[in-house]
């Protein structure tokens, strides 16, 4: 059973970190969620009678992008403040033992908290060949990941990989990659949290949201939380003013890019893709892509690495036309083409109805 | 003397220009947004709205476009035998893949007597079932696109399932390339319409402004005509004139 600790306060308060310093991440965490204010002093309540919650952090097919994600922030850190709250019983990057103690740790969390700990997924999990090509300690993914989380109370699929194969899943797919949901179906209580890498402000919201109100947030039909997938990036971009004037960088480093005009012909997938990330932004609020003048990739959306590039044009290049050819470039030739053919045939059919006039006009003389 | 023929009904002219109209406007608008070749706002961006406008007439048109379509797609079960959905389909029946010959061999040259038909001819009719797709597809991807920026609204309910397939990418660039087939069937059919008009001396062109063509006498009823009407087909035509 989850263990009774000293309050959350408390053992922050050793950390160093205020009561004052707490409530302002209870605050950012209400409205992350989209909560009203009021919501803080509950969120406050909730994290410091909550009992610690186990959380096992499997890492598969990835970077340790969204473990960057999750430790790299200035402090009192977001992480760190949920870091207190849980307890994170297991992650190959960052845990003190190795080898057969690790493992035996994963193993007693599995069994002496079976269904009440969370399990964070972070990679993709590859299929193909009875998916020998992520093995761990003897075990492949596929069975680590049908074990541990098919004995969650709930499990998080971080980052792109997680959710639908993410760069692993890229066409071609060498490994079979897939993204949790996909490999252990009927998983009961899977949230996605999509991204390259997942915001850390996301995470920690969810699991916030989870130890207040006892529930997972809303979602969308893809599984995503509706607080951080719920709007287009497009419609809460700084840059929307230039948009809707009409003002676009036309190229990199020229007048319009030094005056944080919109990236739309850049190829910036903000009006396609959606997330928070206008609002959250990236390391504690310091900026994030459009605002650093790079348009979004994309990342937060489905198959993102096939779907979304090339990244830097809005209308894709034909294939099979050619490299380099575009859209337009196809479709001027094929006007072009057409007007000539169009009066090569009107020249034709006047020489034809001076040489052999056709007998119509009404004097109908067939 | 020719005879005064009512074709094309008032549903039949009015969708067609409605359906030229918005294809022309939609295709201005279209083309802007995918590529904003003109800098129009040296102003603060707070004082314009140029690229707001033209996505707000592209929508604003696009569903004046659906409900014309949806409209004329009415009309080809409600209307006369001319405007019929029949005329989409003429490979299905014999006449109908003879005038499409006739047709083919007339515009490559290779037989001298145009393919006078009362409503539209045989090969005409295969061309119109290929627009009638390329609308449909471009209404679609439209559509998903849209959906896409509303995820609430019903069409992104009706739609969705296309993105979750499709990267709304490649949906864009099928909506960009459909653009330029509907251009390029704008050329042809302004052309071929002139050209018959002339071959045919049958008031095509005013026809689709008045409805009236003007037929010879002994005009035959058109492969789009039932079997049994053949027989007979003055009567109908003549009372079709009164009107």
């Amino acid at each position: 059973m989850p263990s009774r600790t000293p309050s959350l306060e408390v053992r922050l308060r050793d950390h160093g970190i205020s009561r004052r310093e707490f409530l302002k991440f209870c605050g950012m965490m209400a409205a992350t969620l989209a909560l009203p204010a009021s919501f803080a002093p509950k969120i406050a309540k909730a994290m410091n009678t909550a009992a610690r919650i186990p959380v096992v952090w499997l890492e598969f097919q990835d970077c340790a992008g969204n473990t960057e994600s999750f430790l790299r922030s200035s402090a009192p850190t977001a992480a760190e403040i949920v870091l207190d709250q849980i307890s994170l019983d297991y992650h190959e990057t960052i845990m003190a033992p190795a080898g057969a103690a690790a493992e035996r740790s994963l193993e007693e969390v599995v069994t002496k908290h079976k269904g009440q700990y969370i399990a964070i997924v972070e990679g993709s999990i590859p299929m193909k060949d009875d998916g020998i090509y992520c093995v761990i300690n003897g075990h492949t993914a596929l069975d680590i990941a049908r074990n541990v989380c098919g004995n969650a109370m709930v499990t998080i699929a971080a980052g792109a990989c997680a959710w639908d194969g993410g760069i692993p899943a890229a066409g071609p797919n060498p490994t079979g990659a897939v993204g949790i949901g996909e490999a252990v179906p009927g998983l009961k209580n899977l949230i996605n949290l999509p991204g390259c890498p997942m915001n850390v402000v996301n995470l920690t919201a969810l699991i916030v949201h989870y130890l207040t109100f006892k529930a997972l947030p809303a979602t969308d039909p893809l599984g995503r939380p509706l607080f951080a997938y719920g709007q287009l990036i497009h419609n809460n971009c700084e840059r929307r003013g230039h948009f809707d004037a009409g003002r676009y960088v036309e190229n990199w480093g020229d007048e319009g890019h030094r005056l944080g005009y919109c990236l739309y012909k850049m190829g910036c997938k903000g009006p396609q893709t959606y997330s928070n990330c206008p609002a959250v932004q990236w390391n504690e609020g310091t900026n994030w892509p459009i605002g650093a003048g790079h348009g979004c990739v994309g990342c937060m959306s489905p198959k993102f690495w096939d779907h979304t590039t090339p990244f830097y044009e809005r209308i894709p290049h034909l294939e099979g036309f050619g490299v380099e050819a575009t859209a337009d470039m196809v479709g001027a030739v094929a006007v072009g083409a057409v007007a000539v053919g169009v009066t090569g045939h009107a020249i034709a059919s006047a020489i034809r109805s001076k040489t052999q006039p056709s007998g119509a006009h009404g004097d109908d003389t067939e | 003397m020719r005879q005064r023929i009512y074709v094309w009904e008032i549903p039949v002219r009015l969708t067609h220009w409605i359906n030229a109209i918005s294809i022309v406007v939609l295709s201005l608008t279209g083309y802007f947004i995918g590529n904003p070749w003109l800098f129009v706002a040296y102003r603060e961006s707070y004082a314009g709205f140029f690229m707001g406008t033209v996505r707000f007439v592209h929508f604003a048109a696009a569903f004046v476009f659906m409900a014309s379509v949806f409209l004329r797609t009415y009309w080809a079960f409600a209307g006369n035998a001319w405007s019929s959905w029949r005329g989409l389909f003429p490979f299905l029946t014999k006449r109908g893949r003879q005038g499409m010959l006739h047709a083919f061999q007339y515009y490559f040259f290779l037989r001298r007597d145009p393919p006078e038909t009362i409503g539209h001819n045989a090969l005409a009719g295969m061309t119109y079932a290929i627009i009638v797709v390329l609308y449909a597809m471009i209404t679609f991807s439209g559509l998903a696109l849209f959906g896409d920026l509303h995820p609430e609204s019903i069409w992104a309910k009706l739609t969705g399932w296309v993105l979750m397939n499709a990267p709304a990418q490649q949906l864009r660039t099928v909506h960009h390339v459909i653009m330029y087939l509907l251009i390029l069937f704008a050329m042809y059919h302004i052309y071929v319409a002139w050209l018959i008009d002339m071959e045919e001396g049958n008031g095509l062109m005013s026809s689709i402004f008045s409805g009236f063509k003007f037929l010879r006498p002994d005009q035959a009823p058109d492969w789009i005509e039932p079997e049994a009407e053949a027989a007979a087909p003055a009567s109908k035509k003549v009372s079709s004139h009164a009107d």
